[in-house]
C-alpha cells in the first residue's frame, strides 16, 4: 500500500487507529488479527481450561492439582490393584501390563515360559516369536560386543556363529553364560620362557592344528606343554583340545578366539601372533545379566545363541 | 491508575513491570518444587561419587559426551525394554549439573554401569569402529595417553559440598555418613582423604588395563560403569515409584 492509499484508507476509517496521538499527528495503526487466528487462539485458552481440570496440573500449597475424572488402575508387584490419579509412570506400568504389544507377546511369552528348551527348538511358531524378540535384545545388549550378527572381533569377543565353545554350546551351558557371565583367564608367561621356550610352545601350538612348524623345536615345545613349567595342559589338556570348565580353547582345530592365526600372512606372523597370547596372557570378561534382564529373556537370548551357532 | 501511555514513556517502569511479568510464568513452575515434598523418591542406595568417578565425571563434560548422549531413561515402554529402568529424580541427586540431556546421538547412559566390561570400554573409547563397526562416535585416544591430574581433588570435593554434596570435610560430617551410607562409602567420601581414595580405587579396579599408571581413561571408566547401578530396583514395588507423581 503506497504511503497515499495509506492514508486515503484512514481517513476512511478502513484501518483504525490505536487512538494514540504522538508529536500531535503520529498515529499508529491497529491492524486486526485475522479471525481464524483469533479463534485458534480462543480455542488453545479453552483446551487449556480442559487440561488443567482432567490432568495434574497446578500446584497448591505443599501439593497439586491431580486432575479429576481420570485415573489409572495397574497392578502391582504384590499383585492389588492400585487406582491412581493420571501419571506417565502409572501409564507405563498400565501399557506394560494391558497395553497391545504386552497383550499379543504375553500369551507368547507364557507358552514360551512354561517350555522347555527342547520343546521351544522343536516348535516353528515359538521359534519364529524367540527369534523375533530375541534379535532386539540381542542388538540393544549383545551386539556391541559380540558384533550385530554375532561374529565377535577376532581377540576381544568370541565368534557365536561358528560351533566351536569356550564354555559349552548346550542349553544349559549357554544360559549359565549368560546369567552368571563368565571371565576367561590364561595367565602371561612373560616372566616364565625365554624366547627360545618362546619359539618352541607356540611351534607344538601351531603344530597342533596342521600348521607346518620346525620339527625340533615343536618337540620341546611339547615338553613344556606338558611339563610343570608350562603348565598348558592343566587347561587346555594334554591333547590340546580344550576344557570346557575352564574357558580354554581346543587348540587342535584350527578355529581361533584370541590369537590372530586367520589374520596372519605367513608362518613368522602366525608365530608371532600365537606368541603375544602366550606372552600376554588373556583376561575377557564376559558380563553377567541376570541383574539386567529377566529370566525370561536369558531363556530367549538362550535359544537364539544356539540357533545362531552350532548348538550342541 | 496507571495509564498504558504512562508506561510506554517511562522506561524505568517499563522494565520493572516487564520483569514481573515474565518471572510470573518461572515462579509458578519453580518455587512449589522447593515445597511439594514428593517428587525425590525414597530409596536406598544413592551415593556421591567417589574421587576417581568424580574425575570421570570432569572428563566426561570436558570432552562433551553430553552432546551426543543423555542420561535420562525416560518413563516408556520402548525406553525401559531397551534400557532398562527409567530414571528417578533420586539417581541424580548428587550431579551437579545433572547430565540428563535430550540430544541423543548416541544411546543413553544412564545404565550403561554394568553392562560392558572395562575392556570394552577401553577398546571403543578409543577406536569406536574397532568395536561397533557403523558407529559414528569420535576416537578418544588420549584419554589412554594422559596422566589424570588430579593434585586438585580436594578443591573439588569441596566445591561440590558447598552446594550441599555430603563429603565430610570433619569428624562430625563423617559420622553423619558413616550413620548414612555406611563405613566404605562414608570412607569415599572424607575430603582428607581424596587423594589417596583415587588412587587407591584406580589401582584396585585397573579400568584402564594398565596398572601402573592412573590415566584418565581410569576416571572416565569408573564413571561409566556406575552409571545407574547404585539403586537395587529389585527392592522395590513398581507400584512404589508412582506414588511420588
Ligand atoms: C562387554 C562385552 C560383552 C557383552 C556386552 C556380551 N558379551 Fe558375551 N562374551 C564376551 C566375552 C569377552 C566372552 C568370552 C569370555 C571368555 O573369554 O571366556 C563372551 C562369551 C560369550 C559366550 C560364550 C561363548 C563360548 O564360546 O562359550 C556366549 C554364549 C555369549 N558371550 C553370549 C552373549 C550374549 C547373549 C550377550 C548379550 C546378552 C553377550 N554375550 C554380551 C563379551 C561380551
Ligand atoms: C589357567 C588355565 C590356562 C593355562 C595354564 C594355559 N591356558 Fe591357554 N588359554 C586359557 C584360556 C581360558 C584361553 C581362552 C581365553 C579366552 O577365550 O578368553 C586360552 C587361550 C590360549 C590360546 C589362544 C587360542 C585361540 O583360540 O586363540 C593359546 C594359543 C593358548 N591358550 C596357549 C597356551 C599355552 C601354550 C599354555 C602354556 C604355556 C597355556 N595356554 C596355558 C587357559 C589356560
Ligand atoms: C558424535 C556423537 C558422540 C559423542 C560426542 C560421543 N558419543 Fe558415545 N556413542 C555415539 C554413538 C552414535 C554410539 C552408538 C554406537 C557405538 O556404540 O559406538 C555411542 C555409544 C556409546 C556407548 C555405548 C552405549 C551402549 O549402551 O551401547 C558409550 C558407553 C559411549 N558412547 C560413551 C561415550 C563417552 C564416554 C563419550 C565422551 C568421551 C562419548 N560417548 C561421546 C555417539 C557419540
Amino acid at each position: 500500500m503506497s504511503e497515499s492509499q495509506k492514508q486515503d484508507a484512514q481517513k476512511q476509517g478502513a484501518v483504525q487507529t490505536t487512538g494514540h496521538a504522538w508529536d500531535g499527528d503520529l498515529q499508529e495503526f491497529n491492524n486486526p488479527l485475522p479471525n481464524w487466528w483469533v479463534w485458534s487462539f480462543y480455542a488453545t485458552v479453552v483446551f487449556a481450561l480442559i487440561y488443567w481440570v482432567l490432568y495434574p496440573a497446578w500446584p497448591v500449597a505443599s501439593t497439586y492439582t491431580k486432575g479429576v475424572m481420570n485415573t489409572i488402575t495397574f497392578t502391582n508387584d504384590a499383585g492389588e490393584q492400585v487406582e491412581t490419579h493420571w501419571n506417565t509412570r502409572a501409564l507405563l506400568l498400565r501399557d506394560m501390563q494391558e497395553g497391545q504389544h504386552a497383550v499379543r507377546s504375553r500369551e507368547y511369552m507364557e507358552q514360551v515360559a512354561a517350555a522347555s528348551y527342547d520343546e521351544i527348538l522343536a516348535d516353528e511358531e515359538m521359534l519364529a516369536f524367540t527369534r523375533s524378540v530375541a534379535r532386539g535384545l540381542f542388538g540393544d545388549n549383545c551386539a556391541a560386543c559380540h558384533g550385530a550378527g554375532g561374529a565377535g572381533v577376532m581377540g576381544l569377543f568370541p565368534n557365536l556363529v561358528d560351533d566351536d565353545w569356550l564354555w559349552g554350546g548346550s542349553v544349559e551351558e549357554i544360559q549359565y553364560t549368560l546369567a552368571e557371565g563368565r571371565m576367561g583367564f590364561m595367565p602371561a608367561f612373560r616372566e616364565t620362557f625365554d624366547d627360545q621356550q618362546l619359539d618352541s610352545v607356540a611351534s607344538y601350538v601351531l603344530s597342533l592344528s596342521g600348521h607346518e612348524v620346525d620339527a625340533g623345536l615343536a618337540a620341546s615345545g611339547n615338553q613344556i606343554f606338558q611339563g610343570e613349567a608350562g603348565g598348558c595342559y592343566y587347561c587346555h589338556t594334554s591333547e590340546g583340545t580344550g576344557m570346557k570348565s575352564q574357558g580354554a580353547p581346543n587348540l587342535t582345530d584350527n578355529i581361533w578366539t584370541v590369537a590372530d592365526v586367520p589374520g596372519a600372512q605367513d608362518h613368522d606372523a602366525r608365530m608371532a601372533a600365537v606368541k603375544k597370547v602366550i606372552r600376554e596372557g588373556v583376561v575377557r570378561e564376559m558380563p553377567a545379566w541376570q541383574d539386567r534382564l529377566s529370566e525370561d529373556q536369558i531363556r530367549l537370548l538362550t535359544v537364539y545363541v544356539h540357533q545362531l551357532g552350532g548348538g550342541q | 491508575m496507571i495509564k498504558h501511555e504512562q508506561i510506554e514513556t517511562n522506561a524505568g517502569l517499563l522494565i520493572a513491570l516487564t520483569m514481573i511479568v515474565i518471572s510470573i510464568g518461572g515462579l509458578v513452575e519453580i518455587v512449589p518444587l522447593f515445597f511439594i515434598e514428593d517428587t525425590i523418591e525414597k530409596v536406598e542406595g544413592v551415593r556421591p561419587y567417589t574421587p576417581l568417578e568424580l574425575r570421570g565425571r570432569d572428563i566426561y563434560q570436558r570432552e562433551g559426551c553430553y552432546l551426543c548422549h543423555s542420561q535420562m531413561i525416560r518413563p516408556f515402554r520402548d525406553e525401559m525394554l531397551r534400557y532398562g529402568h527409567y530414571s528417578l529424580a533420586a539417581e541424580s541427586q548428587y550431579d551437579h549439573p545433572f547430565q540428563w540431556g535430550s540430544k541423543r546421538t548416541g544411546p543413553d547412559l544412564g545404565r550403561v554401569g554394568g553392562k560392558y566390561s572395562n575392556e570394552w570400554h577401553v577398546a571403543h573409547l578409543l577406536g569406536p569402529r574397532d568395536v561397533v563397526p557403523g558407529s559414528i562416535m569420535p576416537n578418544y585416544p588420549w584419554l589412554l595417553e594422559n596422566d589424570l591430574p588430579y593434585s586438585d581433588i580436594q578443591d573439588r570435593l569441596r566445591a561440590l559440598r558447598t552446594a550441599g554434596v555430603p563429603y565430610s570435610a570433619n569428624q562430625e560430617e563423617y559420622e553423619a555418613n558413616v550413620e548414612r551410607f555406611g563405613e566404605e562409602v562414608a570412607g569415599q567420601l572424607d575430603i582428607l582423604n581424596a587423594e589417596e581414595n583415587l588412587v587407591g580405587q584406580a589401582l584396585n579396579g585397573n579400568y584402564d588395563g594398565n596398572r601402573g599408571r592412573i590415566t584418565e581413561m581410569d576416571a572416565i571408566v569408573a564413571y561409566l560403569q556406575v552409571l545407574g547401578t547404585m539403586v537395587d530396583f529389585g527392592q522395590y514395588d513398581q507400584g512404589y515409584f508412582v506414588e511420588f507423581r
